[in-house]
């Protein structure tokens, strides 16, 4: 495997194992006073961020060095969308600084996907750079679903055969859309929850339940994933007002109490609690966004140990 | 006084050969072609004296092309296409009358840059360069353009257009083709409506879905159609659709005209081959108003430009500087260069299924836009005493088209290293050869 673009890039067994992989990085570091092994020393790894996100890039980072790589953040700002430098004339200057990964997130959809042709386009050595999707657009986020999936899978004990709900803003959600494919991928029901207006056409196709009941679909559920509903989308006319959209969406205590006692509680974070998610459930023992930040490191250190060094993983 | 001898060709690809005379700019004799030529002896001694002959053996002969719809940039955008270079590109695809729509920067709203693009054209001389004029001044659709003074030019304006816009609101729609009626021109519009499109990027299906494009839903294209047509029928004018691209589309204009009502539609030969499972590599490239769509539409377009519902090919020929399509693909300028591979994708897409043959080329991509945009000496009958606007046609030369070789400045041709099955051979306009084998010759 030579990028990490789209969970389409995965097969269900080289999905399954990152997520062992990422496990037993958590287990190497377990108890650890220096969280440092040697795994990709010499290697640098760039985090190249055309939107903010302090938790995604963070997350990178740390996984980059807790396995000694140099780790260089690169502040693209929101420049390059105004067309001053364009996205090829950045990813050629990535390229000719020679880092062995890239780490790209940015507000087009298939912008990762661009810079990992263009740079294998420039590379006249053959050796061209690994890019990683951190985030592109509409489109996904798979190393955040990698992360849920992890999760889950802690917390459930195994993903095949169960049913996660995925709920709220589908449309515009690059996190619903990679864990949609995951999930499946791994052998769980997906249902995607959400009023018409902000599911995506054709997503009954994906292989997935689409419902926009939530109240019905919660006895059901092993988990429920929650998505954040951007404050644009709210002017935006997909639902008549914040406080129908939390009336009908939002995880309320009254809704967590519907759900079966087992049920694991997801959000990609940062929650906008008392409108997506209760106060009280944010921080109820079933919620578990701690432990997907956490699992977030561990999974990308999987992932960039797999692109860089190579193993068993193959696309 | 020049005289050009065609000899071999089949006008429609029809009969057998026939050598064809033009003499100062008029087709003056075709007779049938003499086995070994006519130095064995053949019985024209007129045609000997030719100052120029075109060996055409296999070759189909055609009424040069007319293109409704091409962007030619200039005034405004010369680092993309010029007239000039544009031109060049009409000769090579076969084409002898282009229309250039009004999106240029200045706009097309005034006489002045009509005037000023008809003027390069004539001094190219490559093509009959038309220049559209815009229906709503800066193209904003809010208050009508001086269409009137426009037509009284030395353009003589025929055609208008917003093109790149929708004329959205329904009553500026309403004045001007109660206008235009008046003024016997014809109004193209650009089908979208903008409350429905905007932020799209791609076509609204399963492909842009998992793509993560905001989609451009079909209804945003038929909704204006349908308005449109009954505008139409209200104002008693006629109206015309450019690029129609969606199944739907294709059942509203067949139902406005069996109501009788003045529609007239277009296709892009991009609309007719490709569909929206090329984004899937996010080139830029593709991406194009309106979006490339599903399959089924594609299918749709073919057959209904099979039967005549859609009346034309017209390519949206519209290029871009590199830096406008190599770049995020929800950035990337839509258009895409059209005219040098119209014949060879009509010839792929249409001829090699069985869909229409020779006679239906000529009729799709030079009888009928002449007839709409009322042309009188282009898309005629290859007969004696008629203009000759031809365009010879190779149709077994497949050829691979390389964008950075065709003659438009920019190079953003969605068919990059495609093969395509055939090609123009030779393009005259009224008797001049413009181009011959891909050379093309400026006056
Ligand atoms: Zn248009």
């Amino acid at each position: 495997m030579k990028h990490l673009l789209s969970i389409g890039d995965l097969t269900p067994d080289s999905a399954v194992d990152l997520l062992d992989e990422a496990d037993r990085f958590k287990a190497a570091l377990l108890g650890r006073e220096v969280r440092k092994l040697p795994t990709l020393r010499g290697r640098t790894v760039m985090t190249v961020f055309f939107e903010n996100s302090t938790r995604t890039r963070a997350s990178f980072e740390v996984a980059g060095k807790w396995m000694s790589a140099d780790v260089i953040n690169v502040s693209a700002g929101t420049s390059s969308v105004s067309k001053g430098e364009s996205l090829r004339d950045t990813a050629a200057t990535l390229h000719a600084i020679g880092a062995d990964a890239l780490i790209v997130r940015h507000p087009a959809s298939g912008a990762p996907r661009q810079v990992a042709r263009w740079t294998a386009e420039m590379a006249q050595d053959g050796v061209a750079p690994s890019v990683i999707n951190a985030g592109d657009g509409m489109h996904e986020h798979p190393t955040q679903a990698l992360l849920d999936a992890l999760t889950l899978r802690d917390r459930l004990g195994g993903i095949e055969g169960r049913r996660v709900g995925i709920v709220g803003d589908i449309l515009h959600s690059r996190v619903a859309r990679s864990n949609a494919l995951l999930l499946t991928m791994l052998g769980a029901d997906v249902v995607l929850i959400a009023p018409p207006t902000l599911m995506p056409l054709g997503a009954d196709g994906w292989g997935v339940t689409v419902a926009h009941d939530l109240d019905s679909e919660l006895p059901g559920l092993d988990a429920v994933m929650m998505l954040r509903v951007q404050a644009e989308r709210m002017r935006g006319g997909f639902f008549p007002s914040p406080r129908e959209y939390s009336i009908r969406y939002g995880l309320s205590e009254t809704r967590r109490r519907m759900l079966p006692e087992h049920a694991v509680i997801l959000h990609p974070g940062p929650m906008l609690r008392g409108m997506e998610i209760g106060y009280s459930v944010a921080d109820s023992p079933q919620a578990a966004p701690l432990q997907q930040v956490a699992n977030g490191v561990h999974v990308r250190m999987a992932v960039l140990f797999r692109l860089l060094v190579g193993g068993q993983v193959d696309a | 006084m020049t005289t050009v001898l065609i000899t071999g060709t089949r006008p429609y690809g029809e009969g057998d050969p026939v050598d064809v005379l033009i003499d100062d700019g008029v087709i003056t004799r075709i007779v049938p072609t003499v086995a070994g030529g006519r130095d064995a002896g053949g019985p024209d001694s007129a045609a000997s004296a030719a100052d120029e002959v075109i060996e055409a053996a296999g070759t189909v002969l055609l009424p040069g092309f007319v293109d409704m719809h091409t962007h030619l940039r200039e005034p405004g955008r010369e680092d993309a296409e010029t007239v000039r270079s544009g031109s060049a590109a009409a000769a090579r695809g076969g084409y002898t009358a282009v229309f250039a729509m009004a999106n240029t920067e200045p706009v097309a709203d005034t006489a002045v840059v009509t005037d000023h693009v008809y003027a390069q054209g004539q001094a190219v001389g490559l093509v009959d360069v038309h220049p559209v004029g815009a229906v709503t001044k800066g193209l904003a659709g809010a208050e009508l353009a001086e269409m009137g003074v426009m037509a009284a030019s030395s353009a003589a304006v025929r055609l208008f257009s917003d093109d790149g816009h929708c004329v959205a609101d329904p009553l500026i729609m309403r004045r001007a083709l109660e206008y235009a009626r008046g003024l016997d021109v014809l109004i193209a519009q650009h089908a979208e409506e903008p409350r429905l499109t905007e932020g799209a990027v791609a076509h609204e299906g399963p492909t842009a879905a998992r793509l993560g494009l905001a989609g451009w839903p079909r209804a945003a294209e038929e909704s204006i159609v349908i308005r449109d047509a009954l505008l139409a029928r209200d104002a008693g004018a006629r109206v015309h659709i450019c690029h129609a691209s969606t199944a739907g589309t294709v059942e509203l204009i067949r139902w406005a005209k069996d109501q009788g009502i003045a529609i007239t539609a277009e296709v892009t030969p991009h609309h007719l081959m490709l569909d929206d499972a090329r984004l899937e590599s996010y080139d830029g490239i593709f991406r194009v108003n309106p979006p490339l769509r599903e399959e089924s539409d594609t299918r749709a377009l073919r057959a209904a430009l099979a039967d005549g519902v859609v009346d034309c090919v017209a390519t949206d020929h519209a290029p871009h500087a590199a830096q406008d399509k190599c770049c995020e693909f929800s950035q990337a300028r839509p258009g895409m260069l059209g005219l040098e591979t119209a014949l060879g994708v009509v010839a792929q897409t249409m001829v090699a299924p069985g869909l229409i043959d020779w006679r239906g080329v000529a009729d799709v991509m030079s009888v009928r836009p002449a007839q709409i945009t009322g042309l009188p000496d282009h898309g005629r009958p290859i007969e004696v005493g008629e203009t000759a606007n031809l365009t010879v046609v190779d149709p077994d030369s497949a050829w691979t088209v390389r964008g950075a070789e065709l003659a438009s400045i920019a190079d953003n041709t969605p068919y990059e290293d495609l093969t395509l099955p055939a090609r123009v051979r030779a393009t005259l306009l009224r008797g001049r050869v413009t181009c011959v084998d891909g050379k093309v010759r400026a006056r």
